[in-house]
């Protein structure tokens, strides 16, 4: 996983809420097998007037100018903007994967679906929840000046407007040092699998219809 | 000291080690896999050179992209046949049990599971799919995870994950007549919205819950992604006890025995504490029907859609006018005006045998409205579809002008051929209306089985209580 630390980056603004992952990358791109090549088919129903198939060269598809992320001020935008329960829906990491090959290192929301949560922490793509008042403000700060600009800083835990003014956030510890780090979750898990064997021999006397397989 | 919730029990149970900052590692006890969400992660245990931990912990089916017509046809979309086969190919290579395309017990994940016996009372389930609450109905931890995660339990058998706070939500009282398991959990995402249950497990309890079939159970804890939650959960009671006896995978015998006595104690203690606590009236709960693009856009099937305008909220406002326009629907519309194209009947949440019950009993000796497009029934599983045909339900929809296909996720998400053109309404029993969730441009209306029954024969939304 590739290392969070300091981030900053332009800022484009997706004012929706509720905003799922079926949006954020449509199902017919879920037929790939692999990890990569979702960045530009990201909200493809909304980037795009044609519908899209996976295959297609994205670069000649008519694209839709009223869709945000499409005006050229927000082109080379890293933070994303959201509204509250962004992510919600369907489990589908390809939406984190979209986004992070899009060229989004953050998003920045009062909510977020919990298992999109979960998947960005395991791409080293960081979900950011501030309230909701604060958020607002930053909408219109963005939509204000162009070329706006955010500074992350994960160690910190805060994000900095250009002014200076700097907002805190929570995040886990561990998962923390995890971004931070770079670090490979199955790796630090596989250190205590001494403790998971001692517990699923006890789990085995305790319960043993647990594990009566489908094997 | 209080007592412990249900959710606390299961949780306790199955703590391998806990950090300081509230991190836990969770043991997990079935690992259900799909052919979507599963080759990236089979393809990360190769890169590492990692085995599965436990191979027997695992089930895997293919039903998302399957076809529902003739199965021996193949699939013909090669982009689909290549996911289905990859799976094939991985399960094969790490000898994990698979249901293929032509198994006779092949269905969506979220039904053969339970109906295997493989869902069974104080387990932790995982899948790749947020669909996975639907277990819960079994006093489960049961949890929709990412292709990390799955890579992850498949290489430690453990999540890494935090324990939610715990809500309960209490629906006391009789349902009226026709007011169905989807009635009340439409109401209850009504009441909460879609980020209601954001960061909490939550039970369902009281006494209309109690009265619930596990097919009925399974259809709340189901969309309790749609609420937001982690996970729903239904204490045990002899309803799930009955359901599982005499499963395929159940435990047998003296085990049996011992499971059972143990299954007993998966309830919440009388003097436990939820974080929150949230009651709804059954006998208030009306048939409901989605108007928008998220699931909390829901109203009465007599109701109106409503006005934007009217909304104080002003994300909330814009929210309304989008799915307006995306709908194709104005202010103050009645529900019983939408134009209809398309009916579908199944998914993991409607698509098990009472479900069909239910719309048959609709249907017969009725006719679908010729207006319609389609109206299409897809049973969840092969053994679903057997049995509706062993009581002659297939029939019924069939001279009613149903289409009976083929068990799969089919048009709950259109990963298959069964899709929704741009700009038609749908009837649907599935659990999503999010924009293009059903194809794209499609517009999709969620309601019980027997509200898409009605809503098939009278060519528009009608309260199934004036049948």
């Amino acid at each position: 996983m590739e290392p969070f630390t300091q981030h900053t980056g332009m800022v484009a603004p997706l004012d929706r809420a509720n905003v799922d992952t079926d949006a954020i990358i449509p199902k017919q791109f879920l037929k790939s097998i692999k990890r990569t090549g979702f960045g530009p088919n990201l909200f493809d129903a909304w980037r795009y007037l044609d519908h899209g198939e996976p295959g297609q060269d994205c670069s000649q598809r008519p694209r839709n100018p009223d869709f945000v992320l499409n005006r050229p001020r927000y082109q080379d935008a890293s933070i994303l903007l959201a509204r509250t329960n962004f992510g919600c829906g369907s489990s589908r990491e390809h939406a984190v994967w979209a986004l992070a090959q899009d060229g989004f290192r953050a998003v920045i929301a009062p909510s977020f679906g919990d298992i999109f949560f979960n998947n960005s922490l395991k791409n080293g793509f960081l979900p950011i929840r501030l309230d909701a008042a604060v958020v607002d403000r930053l909408f219109g700060e963005v939509q204000a000046s162009e070329g706006y600009t955010l500074t992350i800083d994960l160690p910190a835990q805060t994000v900095t407007t250009p002014d200076g003014e700097s907002f805190g956030f929570e995040i886990d510890a561990s998962r923390k040092h995890c971004l931070v780090n770079g670090l490979d979750d199955i790796a630090l898990t596989l250190q205590q699998a001494e403790a998971i064997r001692a517990y699923e021999a006890r789990r085995r006397d305790e319960a043993p219809w647990l594990f009566g397989g489908a094997a | 000291m209080a007592g412990k919730t249900l959710y606390d029990k299961l949780w306790d149970a199955h703590v391998v080690h806990t950090d300081p900052d509230g991190t836990a590692l969770l043991y997990i006890d079935r690992h259900l896999v799909h052919e979507v969400t599963s080759p990236q992660a089979f393809e990360g245990l190769k890169l590492a050179g990692r085995q599965p931990w436990r191979v027997d912990s695992m089930l895997a089916v293919a039903d998302h992209n399957v076809p529902t017509t003739d199965r021996r046809r193949g699939i013909s979309d090669p982009i689909s046949r290549a996911q289905v086969e990859a799976l094939d190919a991985n399960c094969a290579e790490f000898g994990i049990t698979e249901f293929t395309m032509t198994d006779h017990r092949q269905g969506i994940v979220h039904v053969i599971g339970p109906e295997q016996g493989l869902t069974l009372p104080g387990m932790t389930i995982v899948c790749g799919d947020s669909h996975t609450s639907t277990h819960g109905a079994f006093a489960t931890i049961a949890m929709g995870i990412g292709t990390s995660e799955v890579e992850h339990v498949m290489a430690t058998q453990c999540l890494v994950t935090r324990k939610p706070r715990t809500m309960q939500i209490r629906v006391e009282g009789e349902l009226g007549p026709g007011v169905t398991a989807k009635d009340i959990v439409l109401a209850i995402i009504g009441e909460i919205g879609t980020a209601g249950g954001t960061g909490y497990a939550v039970e369902y309890a009281g006494d209309a819950i109690q009265r619930l079939s596990m097919e009925e159970r399974m259809t709340i804890c189901n969309m309790s992604i749609e609420a937001g939650a982690r996970c729903g959960l239904v204490a045990v009671d002899d309803t799930t006890i009955e359901y599982l006896r005499g499963r395929p995978y159940a435990p047998g015998g003296e085990l049996w025995e011992r499971a059972v006595a143990a299954w007993r104690d998966l309830v919440s203690d009388a003097d436990a504490e939820f974080d929150r606590v949230m009651r709804l009236d059954a006998a208030a709960i009306q048939p409901q029907v989605t108007w928008g693009t998220s699931p909390e856009m829901v109203a009465p099937v007599g109701a109106s859609v409503p006005d934007p305008e009217a909304e104080a909220d002003p994300i909330k406002r814009e929210g309304y006018r989008h799915a307006l326009q995306y709908m194709g629907l104005r202010p103050h519309q009645p529900i019983g005006e939408i134009p209809l194209d398309r009916v579908f009947i199944g998914s993991c949440t409607n698509s098990r045998i009472e479900d069909l019950r239910a719309a048959a009993a609709v249907a017969r000796g009725r006719r679908v409205a010729e207006t319609l497009k389609q109206a299409m029934v897809v049973p969840g599983s092969g053994l679903v579809k057997a049995q509706a045909e062993a009581e002659g339900l297939d029939r019924i929809f069939l001279e009613a002008g149903f289409e009976w296909r083929e068990p799969g996720c089919s048009m709950c998400l259109a990963m298959n051929a069964d899709r929704l053109e741009p700009g038609e309404h749908c009837a649907s029993t599935s659990n999503r209306n999010f924009e293009g969730r059903q194809g794209t441009g499609g517009r999709t209306h969620l309601v019980s089985p027997a509200m898409a029954a009605a809503a098939a024969i009278a060519g528009r939304f009608v309260d199934i209580r004036d049948l």
